[in-house]
């Protein structure tokens, strides 16, 4: 497995908002994380990607602990992620958000950038070239010039998750991808899913649509109230009556 | 609808390109043919030339507040305190004045090599006082570096006679006497009445055209430099901070040092101008690097146009002007109008009935004159004179449609 989460529990004072959630998400597939509105999803990943420290418990990426870590140093290990509520970087161009996520490999220093140096100059040249090629790759290539505030909603998550790529990670965390969505979109994010897994890096999901998690995903977790409440294959997780009361209620 | 307005920011974008390069080239010619300018509007033209150096000294730091307010967001409200830094580092090493100090030796380290000693303390300075208050945000960071501001003056001031550590600076008095610049060579012409020569040993010896020459190297050295910065892996990640620190964050930017080198790099070039300013003046005293100081680069920073290194050039040099030529002047300018509209009663004072006269009135009133001048200009621009590419855009944005809800409404409408 490429992450496992080990009893992670998040306070905030007396809201315990992810319960001693334990599981692992296995390489090379896609592993989606359900649950019902406030059921503590987003915190479980701003814990992995360290915007949050864990109160207690422990997340092991590729068998060394990276509690504690900043969200950078993570970003660095080889995890990256989008947001739910879209945070690119507005008023830059479509290719300079997708620049600057290869910041993390780069090696130019102050004195390259000052300078001008020829390592830094054959380096923005090849962070250029990957750019545009991601940009291709989500499907937005036209739009490179354009300010990401300029982008229509759809192009905008495919940006996040261009920009999220340039990082160059082994481990990608979604937020609500397909939110907003319509069919059709949600079609064409499935297949680009699936492209990323073809580039070998594992996706980690959030998704409130539970046909697209269930068609896409290997294994589910779910989470309600900060607990996890089931995991295992879409199959077992649509037939577990303790899904089935957190989403549907229980029945009198 | 979206097509055009994409088109348009694309157009916006290359015109704004081609802009820049015009400004530049147009910097370029005055610096070079300005002493001549002046040497044929006025029969001493040393006054001109020397204010025009001066003027440099505040394209210098706007450059360097450009780099921590328009690059990376950060609000620097005590960027005068560098200047100090600088300039009492030059007073320092390179007088008579720690003769009278407990070290009771004199040091006289040659200019250039105090010029970026001075750049080295105060970039050191700004670290100092970054790491600890950059993890603050906007207002709060505004505060910490106003008190910072206030306080590294009163410390030099506080440091002469009698201090409980010694005479190091002068006090109140300031340091003067400064050691002069000196070069192997140096060359001549007709802009200082002489042939075409090249002299050896030269002292600059305030000579104002020497000064204005070494300024215009300065600023452009340092315009070079910044704009590679703008370009590279570090402006992208200052630009980035600014737009969303989290998100940066996430994509593997680390904040702290990102913000702590823009702020760095800022206080650098203040370090390095008040080096230049103590040097030219001769003279480095506590008054010199009040608040006023830092409010008015700042000033000069977001007039010119935030973000856009010719922009707050030109405003530099815009603000510069109404500051302190036509201000100081403008009384003057006002009795002469008068006169010449046929309104030259209004020169009269007439104490009776507690006129003092036009030229009197307006000069107890100059801050006046130039509120209105600001508050008019960013009326007209609120982008600034020559605002960057993304500030425009924002500005145009913020006052036309919300754009997340019709782009919401046409994805789902496809």
């Amino acid at each position: 497995m490429i992450l496992r989460l080990e009893g992670v529990t998040k306070r905030f004072g007396g809201l315990i908002a992810v319960d001693n959630v334990s599981f692992d998400v296995p390489m090379g597939q896609v592993f989606a994380l359900i649950g019902p509105n406030g059921a503590g999803k987003t915190t479980l990943f701003n814990c992995i990607t360290g915007l949050f420290q864990p109160t207690l418990g422990n997340v092991v990426f590729e068998g060394k602990s990276i509690s504690g870590l900043k969200q950078h140093q993570v970003a660095r290990l080889g995890i990256a992620r989008t947001f739910q509520n879209i945070r690119l970087f507005d008023y830059m161009t479509a290719l300079d958000n997708v620049r600057l996520g290869q910041h993390v490999r780069m090696s130019a220093k102050l004195w390259d950038s000052l300078f001008k140096t020829p390592k830094a100059r054959r380096e923005e040249v090849a962070v250029t070239e990957a750019a545009t090629e991601l940009l291709n790759f989500v499907g937005i290539a036209r739009q490179a010039d354009n300010y990401a505030r300029n982008l229509a909603y759809g192009q905008q998550r495919r940006l996040e998750i261009a920009r999220a790529l340039a990082t160059r990670p082994r481990l990608l965390l979604l937020d609500e991808p397909a939110a907003g969505f319509n069919p059709q979109e949600k079609v064409d994010l499935m297949r680009l899913v699936e492209k990323i897994l073809g580039l070998g890096i594992t996706v980690f999901l959030i998704e409130h649509d539970m046909r697209v998690v269930m068609e896409s995903s290997k294994r589910i977790a779910v989470l309600d109230h900060g607990e996890k409440i089931a995991e295992g294959t879409p199959e077992e997780v649509r037939r577990d009556p303790l899904v089935i009361e957190a989403y549907l209620g229980r029945s009198a | 609808m979206r097509e055009r307005s994409r088109a348009l920011s694309a157009w916006i974008g290359r015109r704004a390109h081609e802009r820049n390069s015009v400004i530049y080239a147009a910097l370029i010619v005055a610096a070079l043919f300005f002493p001549t300018i002046a040497a044929n509007l006025t029969g001493d033209p040393s006054p001109m030339i020397s204010e025009a150096a001066s003027a440099g000294v505040f394209v210098l730091l706007a450059i360097g507040l450009n780099v921590v307010v328009g690059f990376a967001g950060l609000l620097d409200l005590g960027y005068a305190a560098f200047f100090a830094i600088g300039a009492y580092t030059a007073g320092m090493l390179a007088s008579g004045q720690l003769g009278a100090s407990p070290l009771q030796h004199e040091i006289h380290i040659p200019f250039w090599i105090v010029l970026f000693l001075a750049m080295f303390f105060a970039a050191s300075f700004g670290a100092l006082l970054g790491a600890p208050t950059l993890r603050l945000r906007g207002d709060y960071l505004a505060i910490v570096t106003l008190g910072f501001g206030e306080i590294v003056p009163r410390v030099f001031r506080n440091m002469g006679f009698g201090s409980p550590l010694g005479n190091w600076t002068s006090g109140i008095n300031g340091i003067n006497a400064l050691d002069q610049p000196t070069l192997p060579f140096w060359f001549v012409g007709p802009w200082v009445n002489q042939a075409f020569g090249v002299v050896k040993d030269f002292e600059f010896n305030y000579d104002p055209v020497a000064y204005y020459a070494l300024m215009v190297i300065l600023v452009f050295i340092c315009v070079i430099l910044v704009n590679n910065l703008q370009r590279s892996r570090m402006g992208r990640a200052w630009m980035a901070v600014r737009e969303d620190e989290v998100a940066a964050a996430a994509m593997g930017v680390n904040t702290v040092t990102t913000k702590l080198l823009a702020f760095g790099i800022g206080a650098a070039f203040s370090g390095f101008a008040g080096a230049y300013y103590g040097t030219k003046l001769s003279l480095v005293g506590p008054d010199a690097f009040s608040f006023v100081v830092s409010v008015t680069v700042l000033v000069m920073v977001v007039l010119g146009g935030m973000g856009n290194i010719p922009g707050v050039m030109v405003g530099s040099l815009l603000i510069y002007y109404i500051l302190y030529i036509f201000l100081p002047n403008l009384p003057d300018y006002a009795s002469n109008l008068a006169q010449t509209v046929g309104l030259g009663f209004l020169n009269q004072p007439n104490y009776q009935h507690g006129w003092p006269g036009l030229s009197a009135e307006v000069q107890l009133l100059p801050f006046l004159f130039f509120g209105v001048i600001l508050v008019s200009i960013m009326l007209l621009r609120p982008q600034g004179l020559i605002p960057s590419r993304s500030r425009a855009e924002e500005l145009r944005r913020r006052s036309t449609d919300e754009q997340p809800i019709t782009a919401v409404a046409e994805t789902t409408a496809h």
